[in-house]
C-alpha cells in the first residue's frame, strides 16, 4: 500500500529584544548562570508581569511577514504546569486568541511554489535550562532564558515529506532574519522545532495517529527524524501493528526516534485568563507603523530579481535566502556591476571565501564597490579573467580597490611577446644609431631604446621584457 | 472613643508638641503591653521603627512628608525589603523578601513608620484570621471572639489602639469585615486603584490593598498616599487621583443612597439588621435621598466567587514548590519534594481552594464551572452599573453577624464561606467600598457597608464621614485595648 505523509511543525523563535518580556532583566541567555534574573522572572511572592512592548511590536512583525491576519483584540493566558525551570508555576502565553492567525509560507517544490498555512503565531515567555547530573543526584537551574521572548509558530498539517519540511523551515528561518525579530540559531535554541508526523493510505480522509517528535537541533536532524519516523510508521502499518499516539524524541547517537511519553501521560495545562496582564488592544495606526517598517521578504525579492535583473531562478533563490547575501548583491550591483556577472561572483567566489574563513556576508572584508570596480575591469577587457581572479585575492587580503592593485602588480602591463613583437621591430629598424652604439659596447644605448618602445605603448609595456626582447632582436640581426 | 487619630498625629507633631518618636514609643509599648494576649503581630521590630522614627525627626525633607511619623503595621502578606513576609504560612516562614512591595515605598515617602507586621488567614484564605500557620488573633471586643479576617490582626492592631492605622489587602471582605468585627474603619478601594505589587497574590483579578483607621478622614489620607498608576503592575489604573480628604466634609445633602430591595437576609442577625437599618435612618435625616435599588444576582456572589477566586489562587500558589525559596522538604525524587514540601507547607483551607480551583480550571470542568462563573461576574457588575443609575452609594450590612466565637465555624467552610455574603460583590465588580461602625450588639461591633461607582472613593469616604458626625451609640472600651 502507498502511504501520504502528513507533517505539521512547531517552531519557537526568541525575539531579539534588549529586555525580558515581563520584566527589566539583559535578554541573554549566554551569560554566567542566573546573572539576569530580578524577583519578577524569578517569581518572587507579590511580583508582577508587565509586557515589553518591543516584544509585542517583534511578534506582530512576525506575524505580518508570515501572512497572518492580526488579532487586534489579543489577550494572554496561563498555561499551568510544576517543572523547577517555570519559577511561577505557569507559563504566560496565549491560548485562545493568539496575536496572528491563518498566514501561510511559500517554498519551492521540484520547481512549483507550494503555500504551507500557518495556523497561529502567538507570544509567550521561555523557561529556564535545566541541567542534569549524569548520575541522576542532582538538577542545576539557569533561570537567565526564563522570560525570554518567544512567539510559538504552528503550522497546518500541509507538509508532505521531510524534506518538505526542512525546506519550510529554511522558508521560515530566512524570513525571520529579514524582519531581523531573531537570531533563528537553532545550535544556540534561538530557533526551535518538534514535529507531528502520522501517516495514512493515499486517497483516506482522515488522519492516522500523531507521533510528536521533539529534540531535534538541525535543520538536518529535522529532516533526519522525520525520514526515521516515515520508515517507523510505515513498517508498523505494514505489519499490522498500531502506531500509538505518543511523543518521541530524536536520539542523535542513533539517528533514530525513542518514546517519551504517551497521550495519557499528557498534561492537562488548565489555561485560564492571565488576570495580571491587561487585553491586548492594538490600535490601526500602531499596526500600520509595523507593517510599514516590514522590509522585502525573501519571496518578493525572489521574484524581483527574476524578473527585473533577469537572473536565473537558482541564482535568485541561493542570493535571497539570506537577507545578508542579498543586501551584499544589491550593493555590487549599485555600484554598477552586470547583474549576471555580480551574481557569479557573490555566490561563488565571495560566498566561498567567507565561509573558508567563517564569516558572514556582514563582515566581508571586500567591499561591494570594490567588486563592481573588478567586474567593470574585466569587462573592459583590461584584465583577463585569470588575472580577475589574482586580483580578487589581493583585494580580499589588502582591501585596496581592483584599479590600484591593477596598476601596482601591473596586471595591465602589455606583457605578450607577440603584441610587442612588431614595436621592437620598428624601433630597432628606425633607430639604427642606438643600435649600432649598443653593439659598440655603449650600454645606456639600450635605454634609448627601450624609451623609444614605451613611447610607442604609451608606457603600458612591461619594461623587464622589452629589455630583454630588445636584445635577443640586436643580437639576432 | 478618644484615641489619637492619624489627622490628631500630624497636628501635633506639625505644631511641634511630639517628635515621631513619641508615637512610635506610644505603639510599641502598647504592642508590648496588649499583644501578648491580642496577638495581632506577627513581627515586631523595635529597633528599626525607632531608627526610623529618630531620622525622620532629624532630616528636613520630611518635614512636609503627608503621613510624617505616624507608625503603622502591615498585614504580612505584603512584602518588607528585609523583613520577613509570611502571609501567615509555614511555606514562608522563613522567606524574606527581596524588594518592598510598592504600598510599601510609598509610605515610607510619606515618612510613615512601620513597627510591624500583622497576623492573616493563611494566604488571605479565612474570614476569621483562624487559618494562620503561627496564632490565632483576639477580638479586641472579646477576647474568646475572632477579630473577622482575613486582615484580622491589622484590624485588631487598629481597634487595640496599637497603632492609628494599617494596611489590609481585600479579596472577598478581608478589610470590611474584620474593621466590622473589630470596630474600625476600613476601605477596600476600587481595583487598579491602589498598585498590587508586593502584594503576595491570592486572587489576582479580585485582591485589593487598602487602610484601616478609626475614621473615614484617616482612611482618605492614607488613601491619598498609597494610591495611583504604577509602571509595575499593568492592572493599576491611570484614572485621575483626587485629594480624597478635599470635601469630605461636605454632607449628604442631595446624595442618593441605595439600599437593596430584596436583600438575601438568610443568617442575617437581628441586631446587626436593626443596627445598619438605624443608620440608614441617620443618613437620611442628615440630607440623603434612600431609594431602593435591585441587585438581581446577589444571590450568586458567593458560589461565583468560591470558583473565581480558588480558581486563580490554585495557579498563584504554584510558585510555591520549594526550589527557589520557601519551605523545601527533604525528598528523593523531584516530585516527592513538591509533594512533601507543599503538603507541609500548606495548612487545610488552602489546600482545600488549591483543589477547587484546580478541578474548576480541569479540561472538561471549565466550561461547566470558571467560564460560568466569569459569565455571572459579567452579569453581577452590570447589576451595579444598572444600580448606580438610580444611587449615588449603597448601603447595607458589612457581615451578616457580630464577630462569632474562636473555633466556632473553623469546621464548617460553607457557614464561613456565607459570612462574605455582602462583601463579596464588590469585588467581582471591583467597587470601593467601606465599612464604618454603626453599632454594638451585646458588647461586638457592627458594620455599615458602603459602596461606590468605580473610582469614586470619594463619595463613599464623604458619606461615612457624614454618618460618624451624626452617629450616637455608646461605644465601650476594648477589653483588650490601650487603656487612655
Amino acid at each position: 500500500m502507498n502511504y501520504e505523509t502528513i507533517i505539521g511543525l512547531e517552531v519557537h523563535v526568541e525575539l531579539k529584544t534588549d529586555t525580558k518580556i515581563f520584566c527589566g532583566c539583559r535578554n541573554d541567555s549566554k551569560s554566567e548562570p542566573n546573572t539576569n534574573v530580578c524577583p519578577i522572572c524569578l517569581g518572587h511572592p507579590g511580583t508582577l508581569p508587565v509586557l515589553n512592548e518591543r516584544a509585542l511590536e517583534l511578534a506582530v512583525k512576525a506575524a505580518l511577514a508570515l501572512n497572518c491576519k492580526i488579532n487586534q483584540r489579543s489577550k494572554f493566558d496561563r498555561k499551568n504546569y510544576f517543572y523547577p525551570d517555570l519559577p511561577k508555576g505557569y507559563q504566560i502565553s496565549q491560548y485562545d486568541k493568539p496575536i496572528g492567525e491563518h498566514g501561510y509560507i511559500e517554498i519551492e517544490v521540484n520547481g512549483e511554489t507550494k503555500r504551507i498555512g500557518i495556523t497561529r503565531l502567538h507570544l509567550e515567555e521561555d523557561a529556564g535550562k535545566s541541567m542534569h547530573a549524569a548520575d541522576g543526584s542532582h538538577t542545576l537551574v539557569d533561570y537567565n532564558r526564563t522570560g525570554v521572548p518567544l512567539i510559538e509558530i504552528v503550522s497546518e498539517p500541509d507538509i508532505r515529506s521531510p524534506e518538505e519540511a526542512r525546506l519550510y523551515l529554511e522558508a521560515l528561518k530566512s524570513i525571520m532574519e529579514y524582519c531581523d525579530v531573531s537570531d533563528c540559531k537553532m545550535e544556540e535554541g534561538s530557533l526551535r522545532c518538534d514535529a507531528n508526523i502520522s501517516l495514512r493510505p493515499v486517497g483516506a480522509s482522515e488522519f492516522g495517529n500523531k507521533v510528536e517528535l521533539k529534540n531535534m537541533n538541525s535543520f538536518r536532524f529535522v529532516q533526519r527524524a522525520l525520514e526515521y519516523e516515515v520508515e517507523r510508521q510505515r513498517e508498523r502499518y505494514e505489519n499490522g501493528e498500531p502506531v500509538i499516539q505518543e511523543t518521541r524524541r530524536f536520539d542523535e547517537a542513533t539517528q533514530t526516534t525513542v518514546s517519551m511519553r504517551t497521550k495519557e501521560e499528557a498534561h492537562d495545562y488548565r489555561y485560564f485568563p492571565e488576570p495580571d496582564l491587561v487585553d491586548l488592544d492594538i490600535d490601526d495606526a500602531w499596526l500600520e507603523r509595523i507593517r510599514a517598517s516590514l522590509p522585502e521578504l525573501p519571496s518578493a525579492k525572489r521574484r524581483r530579481y527574476m524578473e527585473e535583473l533577469g537572473l536565473p531562478s537558482y541564482d535568485a533563490g541561493v542570493l535571497t535566502s539570506d537577507p545578508k547575501m542579498a543586501a551584499y548583491y544589491e550593493a555590487v550591483i549599485a555600484a554598477g556591476a552586470d547583474a549576471k556577472q555580480a551574481s557569479n561572483w557573490v555566490m561563488s567566489d565571495v560566498s566561498g571565501a567567507l565561509n573558508a574563513q567563517g564569516k558572514s556576508f556582514a563582515e566581508c572584508p571586500l567591499k561591494p564597490e570594490h567588486l563592481a570596480g573588478l567586474i567593470g575591469e574585466m569587462a573592459s577587457g583590461k584584465i583577463s579573467s585569470k588575472q580577475a581572479r589574482e586580483v580578487f585575492k589581493l583585494m580580499w587580503e589588502t582591501g585596496k580597490s581592483a584599479a590600484e592593485i591593477i596598476k601596482e602588480k601591473g596586471f595591465e602591463q602589455i606583457s605578450d611577446p607577440a603584441q610587442l613583437q612588431p614595436i621592437i621591430d620598428e624601433v630597432v629598424a628606425n633607430n639604427s644609431k642606438s643600435v649600432a652604439d649598443f653593439k659598440g659596447g655603449k650600454e645606456r644605448a639600450l635605454a634609448a631604446l627601450v624609451g623609444q618602445v614605451m613611447k610607442a605603448t604609451r608606457g603600458k609595456a612591461n619594461p623587464t621584457l622589452v629589455n630583454e626582447m630588445l636584445i635577443e632582436k640586436i643580437n639576432s640581426l | 472613643m478618644s484615641l489619637p487619630t492619624v489627622k490628631q498625629i500630624l497636628q501635633s507633631l506639625a505644631a511641634g508638641e511630639t517628635r515621631a518618636r513619641d508615637w512610635v514609643e506610644m505603639s510599641l509599648r502598647a504592642i508590648r503591653e496588649i499583644d501578648g494576649r491580642l496577638k495581632a503581630f506577627l513581627w515586631v521590630d523595635e529597633e528599626q521603627a525607632l531608627a526610623a522614627a529618630d531620622r525622620i525627626d532629624r532630616a528636613k525633607m520630611y518635614q512636609n512628608a503627608p503621613l510624617r511619623g505616624v507608625p503603622y503595621a502591615a498585614k504580612d502578606n505584603i512584602v518588607t525589603r528585609g523583613v520577613r513576609t509570611t502571609a501567615a504560612s509555614r511555606i514562608l516562614e522563613n522567606y524574606i523578601p527581596p524588594y518592598n512591595a510598592t504600598v510599601i515605598d510609598k509610605l515610607n515617602q510619606a515618612a510613615a513608620v512601620m513597627v510591624g507586621k500583622t497576623n492573616m488567614d493563611e494566604f488571605a484564605m479565612g474570614s476569621s484570621t483562624e487559618t494562620s500557620a503561627f496564632q490565632k488573633t483576639a477580638n479586641p471586643y472579646g477576647e474568646d471572639r475572632v477579630p473577622g479576617g482575613s486582615s484580622g490582626g491589622s484590624a485588631a492592631a487598629v481597634a487595640a489602639g496599637l497603632v492609628p492605622f494599617a494596611l489590609g489587602s481585600d479579596t472577598g471582605g478581608s478589610i470590611r469585615q474584620p474593621a466590622a468585627f473589630t470596630g474600625c474603619f476600613g476601605l477596600k478601594p476600587t481595583y487598579g486603584r491602589v498598585s498590587r505589587y508586593g502584594l503576595i497574590a491570592f486572587a489576582s483579578s479580585l485582591d485589593q490593598i487598602g487602610p484601616f483607621t478609626r475614621t473615614a478622614e484617616d482612611a482618605a489620607l492614607v488613601l491619598n498616599a498609597i494610591c495611583g498608576h504604577d509602571p509595575m503592575d499593568s492592572t493599576s489604573s491611570r484614572q485621575p487621583v483626587p485629594d480624597f480628604a478635599d470635601g469630605i466634609e461636605r454632607g449628604v445633602k442631595g446624595l442618593r443612597v441605595g439600599i437593596v430591595r430584596h436583600l438575601p437576609e438568610e443568617g442575617l442577625e437581628p441586631g446587626v439588621k436593626e443596627a445598619v437599618e438605624r443608620a440608614i435612618r441617620q443618613l437620611e435625616a442628615a440630607g440623603a435621598e434612600i431609594v431602593e435599588i435591585d441587585l438581581p444576582h446577589m444571590e450568586y456572589a458567593v458560589a461565583t466567587y468560591y470558583l473565581i477566586a480558588p480558581a486563580e489562587a490554585s495557579s498563584n500558589l504554584a510558585r510555591y514548590d520549594g526550589v527557589r525559596y520557601g519551605r523545601r522538604a527533604e525528598a528523593s525524587s523531584l516530585i516527592e519534594m513538591y509533594e512533601k514540601s507543599r503538603s507541609e507547607g500548606f495548612g487545610m483551607e488552602v489546600k482545600r481552594r488549591i483543589i477547587i480551583g484546580t478541578y474548576a480550571l480541569s479540561s472538561g470542568y471549565y466550561d461547566a464551572y470558571y467560564k460560568r462563573a466569569q459569565q455571572m461576574r459579567t452579569l453581577i457588575r452590570q447589576d451595579y452599573e444598572e444600580a448606580f443609575k438610580a444611587c449615588d452609594v449603597i448601603a447595607m450590612p458589612t457581615a451578616p453577624t457580630t464577630a462569632f466565637k474562636l473555633g466556632e465555624k473553623l469546621d464548617n467552610p460553607l457557614q464561613m464561606y456565607l459570612n462574605d455574603i455582602y462583601t463579596i460583590p464588590a469585588n467581582l465588580a471591583g467597587l470601593p467600598g467601606a465599612s464604618v461602625p454603626c453599632g454594638f450588639v451585646d458588647g461586638l461591633p457592627v458594620g455599615l457597608q458602603i459602596i461606590g461607582r468605580p473610582f469614586d472613593e470619594a463619595t463613599v469616604l464623604r458619606v461615612a464621614h457624614t454618618y460618624e458626625q451624626v452617629r450616637d451609640f455608646a461605644w465601650p472600651k476594648p477589653v483588650l485595648g490601650v487603656a487612655e
